[in-house]
C-alpha cells in the first residue's frame, strides 16, 4: 500500500488538525484507545501469534511470553497509572517564594512517529505506541517490511480498534520510510540499526524534532565459576534461552558472545549442549523451538560469519544450516579470534561465541574497551565483581544472574548509552517519552521582591545576595540595616 | 589546516583521565563545585566588569541574573549530590520473590557545552555544574561574541578546576566546527535555531545525544486588571522582564505583548511611567540598561523598524546611539503582524503591543505561531489561567510575573518545539550529563520455569497468569485446578 506524496501530507495534515480540537488530550480518549489496543490482543491474538510463526518461525509460547503477554502487562499497567502519570506534580519552592507555587504539568508533543524493527514487529510498535497514546498524542505507526504478514496485520487489522483520525498505521519499506522522515514530527522513536538510527537523526536534524534511538551492540555474558550445581544449571538454562531462545538471538538484548575464565569453560561448554538438548529437542528444527532467520540476506550474513576458516576452526557445537528453511540449530564457538566478523559486528543469530580469559575478573577490561552495549549479563555471585561491573562498566543496562528479563519491568527504564542509542521507555517512561513536562510557575501579585528592579542600590545587592543564599537572617538584618556590606566594588555604578 | 592542531590529542588525553575513574568519585565532583564557588567569589569583581564591557550590563544585572543565580545553584549541587549521585531503588511486583533492582546515574563521559553571548557566565556555567556533579570531563566553548567574558572563562576558570578534566576552548564558528567534527558524550548548546541544527547534524555521526535550548517569541498576555495595585507591580514585571534583562537580549524575555483593546492606552501610559522610574529619565547615562552585543545585531533590530508601517507604530523611544550600541526602550502598538518584527524573534529592547478584541483570543493567535520557551500570563481570571495551561504549549508557563522561572532549582527549564528539547537546572542538570543505569539482581534460588522450552500448554497458562499478577491464577493453574482458556491453536503444541 504505497502512499503519494500528496495524500500522506494530506493525511498529516488532517491528523494535526485533529489533534489541535484537542480530542487526544482528554482522558477518556486515552483510555478508549488502551482499551483498544488491549482487546485487539485478546481478540486477535491467534492472528498475531500465526502471523509471527510466518514471519520468523517463532512458537506460540515464545511469541506469547515475548510480545502479546508482554503487552499485556503493560496495558494493564498503563491503564492503572494513567491518572496519576497526566496529573501535575508540585514543584517544591523555598520559603522565600512566598504566596508563590509550581508545578511540572506533562502535555503530549503532538504528533509522533514510530519506526519499529522486525524481530518483536508487535511488541517493539506497541509498547512506544501505548506510552505515545497514554500521553494523548496522534501517532503515525511504520512497522518494517520484513514481517510481512506481521506489519500487514497491524496495517489493516489494528486500526480498527482504534481511533483513526489520530493513529494511523503505514505499511512500506524503506521509500516509504524516506517519504515518512521528510514530514514534520514532533518526536521520532525509532528501534533498529545504528545505520538506520543515522538516517532518522539527521531527518530529524532539519526540524529540530526530538528523537529516541534504540540500537543494538553486542551484549555480552560473563560466567563467573559457580560452585553449586543448581547456580550452573540455572545459569546455563538462562544464557541458552537468552540467546537461542529469544528469537533464535536476532534481539537487541539477546547475548550476543560469552565471557569465561578458560578453567570453567569446558564445564559450562558441556552443561551448554546438554541442556540445548533438554530445551529445545534432539531436533529443534522439528521441535519449532527456534526461531528461523528472518530472510535470506540475514541468513547469508550469518551463514558468512562462519566461513573464515579459523572461526570455522572454532565451532565446537552445531553450525548446519538450512538454507530453504532459513534455520541455523544453536551453534557454540570456542575462541574464535577476537578481530574476526564474528567478534566485531552484532550477530544477531544463534551462533554463541564463547571467549576464554585468564581471570574472569578481565572480562571488565574486556567489556570497557568496546562499544557500550545495551545489555551485560554477568552471572557471578562475588559481590566484589558485581560491584566493579556496576562502577567500572556502562551499558544499557546490566543484569545479574540472568538475561532479558530487564524487558519487562515496568520501573526499569530501557535504552541504551552511547552506541547503543538514547533515550527510554517502557512503564513510565514510555509516556515521558512522548511528554513535555511543562513548567507553571505561579506568582502572587502581594509578594514583590522590588530588589530586583532597578534603579539600583547597595542595599538592594546585598538583598539579593542573601535572597540567592536562602539565608533569612540576614534577609532580615539587611532589611532592619543591621548588616554591613563589604562591597567596594560598588562605586562604579554609580 | 589544522585551526587547533592539539585538539584531538588533548581530548583524547581527557577521555584516558576521565577512564581512569577520578571524575566519577563525590570528592572529586565536590571538589570542582567548590573550584567553581571560589571563582565566582574570588573572581566577582572581574566578571562583573567583564560583563560591562561585553554587553553593558550594571553590576546588579549581572549579580541577579548570572552570579547570584550561579551561587544558588552551587549551594544546591553541594547539599544535594550524594542524594543525586545515589541508585534509587525500582519496586517490583510480588511474583518478583528475591529479586531487586535500582537505577544507577553514572557519567557520560565526555561532554561538550556551547554557550551564548547574552549570559556567558550563567549559561556556561549552569550546564557545567551539571556535568561536573554528574560526574563527567567537559570541554566549555564560550561565545566569541562577548570575547572579554570569554577571555575571562578561558584563563581564569581553569585555575579553580582540574584541567585535566575541564577545558575552556575559545573561538569562532571555525573551532566550533572542529569541535563538532569530534566524538562526545553528549553535546549541551545555548544558541539560535539555526545553529542549533548544524550541532544536532554533526552529532548524527557518533549517535550523540544532544540538548537543545533554543529561543522563540517569547509573549505575554496582559489581562484587564482592575486592582491599580495589581497592575502596577504588572507593569514593574513586564518592564524588567523587557528591558530590565540584557535589554530584551534573552531567551525568556518577553518578546511582544498581547492585551485587549480596550486596555492598551492604558498599559502603555503606565509603562511610560514606569520606564522612567525604573531606568531614569536617561537610562544611557544610568546604566541600568545593557548594550546592544555588537554592530551586527544593532543594525537587525535597527532594520526591524525601517518598515514605513512599523515605524508608525511607535509609540515610544525609538531613538538608537549606533556609537554605543545603545538602543532606549521602545515601544510599538499594533505594527503589521507580518513584518519581520512580529515574525522573528526580537532579542532587543523593542517591545509590540498587539491589541486584541478579547484577551481570550490571544490563545488562538499563540497557537498558530511557534511554540515559544516561555509564556507569560498576567490575569486572575481562573478560567483563562486553566485555558492556557492545557490549550497552549510551551517551555514553560509562568503567571503574573516574568523570567523568574529561571531561578526555580525544582523546575525544569528547556523548550519545546522550535524552542528545543532536553533542560536542565536543580536536578535536571545533574540528568541531563547522566545514564540512568538499569541494575536488576536475580536469585538462582527462584526460577520461572515456564518461560523455557520445551513447551506445554500449562506453561502458556502460567506465563499468562503471571503477566497479569494473577496470584490465585497462578495458584489454581499449579494445582491443576485452572481450565485453559479456548487457545485452539495450541494443537501445535
Amino acid at each position: 500500500m504505497e502512499y503519494s506524496v500528496e495524500a500522506l501530507g494530506r493525511d498529516l495534515k488532517n491528523m494535526r488538525k485533529y489533534y489541535g480540537s484537542g480530542k487526544t488530550k482528554g482522558a477518556s480518549w486515552r483510555e478508549s484507545q488502551l482499551k483498544g489496543l488491549h482487546n485487539f490482543l485478546v481478540e486477535k491474538e491467534e492472528e498475531i501469534l500465526s502471523a509471527l510463526k510466518q514471519d520468523l518461525g517463532k512458537h506460540y509460547v515464545e511469541a506469547f511470553r515475548d510480545e502479546v503477554g508482554t503487552l499485556m502487562k503493560t496495558l494493564n499497567f498503563a491503564t492503572n497509572s494513567l491518572k496519576k502519570w497526566m496529573a501535575g506534580k508540585e514543584a517544591k519552592l523555598p520559603q522565600i517564594a512566598l504566596l508563590s507555587s509550581a508545578e511540572i504539568v506533562p502535555e503530549p508533543l503532538g504528533l509522533v512517529l514510530i519506526i519499529s524493527s522486525w524481530n518483536f514487529p508487535f511488541g517493539l510498535s506497541l509498547e512506544p505506541l501505548i506510552g505515545a497514546v497514554a500521553a494523548g498524542n496522534t501517532v503515525v505507526l511504520k512497522p518494517s517490511e520484513m514481517s510481512p504478514a506481521s506489519s500487514s496485520l497491524l496495517g489493516t487489522v489494528l486500526p480498527t480498534y482504534l481511533d483513526n483520525n489520530a493513529i494511523k498505521v503505514i505499511q512500506g519499506g524503506p521509500e516509504v520510510g524516506e517519504q515518512l522522515l521528510q514530514q514534520r514530527w514532533d518526536k521520532i522513536f525509532f528501534t533498529g540499526s545504528a545505520k538506520v538510527g543515522r538516517i532518522v537523526m539527521s531527518a530529524a536534524a532539519v526540524h529540530l524534532t526530538p528523537v529516541t534511538l534504540e540500537l543494538g551492540g553486542k551484549c555480552p555474558a560473563l560466567v563467573d565459576s559457580l560452585s553449586a550445581s543448581w547456580d550452573r544449571e540455572v545459569a546455563v538454562k538462562r544464557i541458552l534461552v537468552a540467546k537461542f531462545g529469544a528469537c533464535a538471538g536476532q534481539a537487541c538484548i539477546a547475548i550476543d558472545y560469552v565471557l569465561v575464565e578458560k578453567s570453567f569453560s569446558s564445564t559450562l561448554v558441556t552443561l551448554m549442549k546438554d541442556w540445548i538438548k533438554k530445551m529445545f529437542g534432539e531436533n529443534p528444527k522439528a521441535s519449532n523451538t527456534i526461531a528461523r532467520i528472518v530472510n535470506k540476506k540475514h541468513f547469508m550474513r550469518l551463514k558468512n560469519i562462519l566461513t573464515d576458516p579459523k572461526v570455522k576452526e572454532s565451532v565446537v557445537f552445531g553450525g548446519s544450516m538450512d538454507q530453504n528453511d532459513l534455520f541455523i540449530e544453536p551453534t557454540i564457538l570456542l575462541d574464535p579470534p577476537l578481530d574476526s566478523a564474528i567478534m566485531a559486528e552484532e550477530i544477531f543469530g544463534p551462533v554463541l561465541p564463547i571467549i576464554t580469559l585468564e581471570k574472569i575478573e578481565d572480562s571488565v577490561e574486556f567489556i570497557s574497551s568496546r562499544p557500550k552495549p545495551l545489555a551485560i549479563y554477568a552471572f557471578t555471585k562475588n559481590k566484589t565483581l558485581q560491584g566493579r561491573m556496576v562502577s567500572e562498566t556502562s551499558s544499557g543496562s546490566l543484569v545479574f544472574n540472568d538475561a532479558i528479563l530487564q524487558y519487562i519491568v515496568d520501573t526499569l527504564p530501557f535504552g541504551g548509552v552511547g552506541e547503543c542509542g538514547f533515550g527510554k521507555y517502557h512503564g513510565k517512561f514510555s509516556f515521558d517519552a512522548f511528554s513535555h513536562h511543562k513548567a507553571v510557575a505561579r506568582r502572587s501579585y502581594l509578594t514583590d521582591f522590588w530588589f530586583r528592579f532597578p534603579p539600583w542600590t547597595l542595599n538592594k545587592l546585598q538583598l539579593l545576595e542573601v535572597s540567592y543564599n536562602l539565608d533569612y537572617l540576614g534577609i532580615l538584618l539587611v532589611l532592619l540595616g543591621l548588616k554591613r556590606s563589604k562591597r567596594s566594588i560598588f562605586q562604579a555604578c554609580n | 589546516m589544522e585551526i587547533m592542531p592539539t585538539l584531538e590529542r588533548d581530548l583524547s588525553n581527557m577521555r584516558e583521565y576521565y577512564e581512569s575513574g577520578k571524575t566519577k568519585e563525590a570528592s572529586w565532583r565536590e571538589s570542582q563545585i567548590k573550584g567553581l564557588h571560589r571563582f565566582l567569589m574570588e573572581k566577582q569583581e572581574d566578571i562583573m566588569k567583564v560583563l560591562m564591557q561585553d554587553l553593558g550590563k550594571h553590576q546588579l544585572e549581572a549579580f541577579r541574573d548570572e552570579i547570584g543565580t550561579l551561587m544558588k545553584t552551587l549551594n544546591l549541587a553541594l547539599k544535594s549530590l550524594k542524594n543525586w549521585m545515589a541508585g534509587k531503588k525500582a519496586e517490583l511486583p510480588q511474583i518478583a520473590l528475591l529479586t531487586s533492582a535500582e537505577i544507577v546515574p553514572e557519567p557520560l563521559g565526555l561532554v561538550l557545552i556551547i554557550s551564548s553571548w547574552n549570559f556567558p557566565f550563567g549559561l556556561s556555567l549552569e550546564p557545567l555544574i551539571g556535568a561536573v556533579a554528574a560526574g563527567n570531563a567537559a570541554v566549555l566553548k564560550p561565545s566569541e561574541l562577548s570575547p572579554a567574558c570569554a577571555s575571562l572563562l578561558a584563563s581564569s576558570l581553569a585555575t579553580y578546576l582540574d584541567k585535566k578534566a575541564i577545558k575552556v576552548i575559545q573561538g569562532g564558528p571555525q573551532e566550533t566546527q572542529q569541535l563538532l567534527q569530534q566524538r562526545w558524550d553528549k553535546i549541551f548548546f545555548t544558541g539560535s535555531a539555526r545553529v542549533g541544527r548544524i550541532v544536532m547534524s554533526a552529532a548524527v555521526e557518533n549517535l550523540t545525544p544532544v540538548t537543545l535550548e533554543l529561543g522563540g517569541k517569547c509573549p505575554a498576555v496582559v489581562d484587564s486588571l482592575s486592582s491599580s495595585w495589581d497592575v502596577e507591580v504588572t507593569v514593574k514585571r513586564i518592564i524588567v522582564g523587557k528591558y530590565g534583562t540584557c535589554a530584551g537580549q534573552a531567551c525568556i524575555a518577553i518578546d511582544y505583548i498581547l492585551v485587549e483593546k480596550g486596555y492598551c492606552s492604558k498599559l502603555v501610559e503606565l509603562m511610560k511611567v514606569r520606564i522612567k522610574k525604573m531606568f531614569g529619565e536617561n537610562p544611557q547615562h544610568s546604566k541600568t540598561i545593557a548594550r546592544i552585543v555588537n554592530e551586527h545585531h544593532f543594525s537587525r533590530l535597527k532594520n526591524l523598524l525601517t518598515d514605513k508601517n512599523v515605524k508608525e507604530s511607535v509609540v515610544y523611544g525609538g531613538s538608537m546611539d549606533e556609537e554605543n550600541l545603545f538602543i532606549e526602550p521602545t515601544i510599538l502598538v499594533d505594527p503589521p503582524l507580518e513584518a519581520a518584527i512580529m515574525s522573528e524573534e526580537i532579542f532587543g529592547p523593542l517591545l509590540p503591543i498587539i491589541t486584541l478584541e478579547k484577551i481570550e483570543d490571544s490563545i488562538k493567535f499563540m497557537n498558530s505561531r511557534p511554540k515559544p520557551l516561555a509564556l507569560y500570563v498576567f490575569t486572575k481570571n481562573q478560567t483563562l489561567q486553566r485555558r492556557m495551561i492545557s490549550e497552549t504549549s510551551s517551555g514553560s508557563v509562568t503567571f503574573n510575573d516574568t523570567i523568574l522561572q529561571y531561578a526555580a532549582d525544582t523546575l525544569p527549564f528547556g523548550g519545546v518545539g522550535e524552542s528545543g528539547f532536553g533542560r536542565y537546572h536543580g536536578k535536571f542538570s545533574f540528568d541531563a550529563f547522566s545514564h540512568q543505569k538499569a541494575v536488576v539482581r536475580r536469585s538462582f534460588l527462584t526460577d520461572f520455569w515456564y518461560r523455557y522450552p520445551p513447551w506445554t500448554l500449562n506453561k502458556l497458562q502460567l506465563l499468562e497468569v503471571s503477566y497479569n499478577y494473577d496470584y490465585l491464577g497462578l495458584l489454581l493453574v499449579l494445582l491443576g485446578l485452572k481450565r485453559p482458556s479456548k487457545r485452539l491453536i495450541l494443537d501445535h503444541i
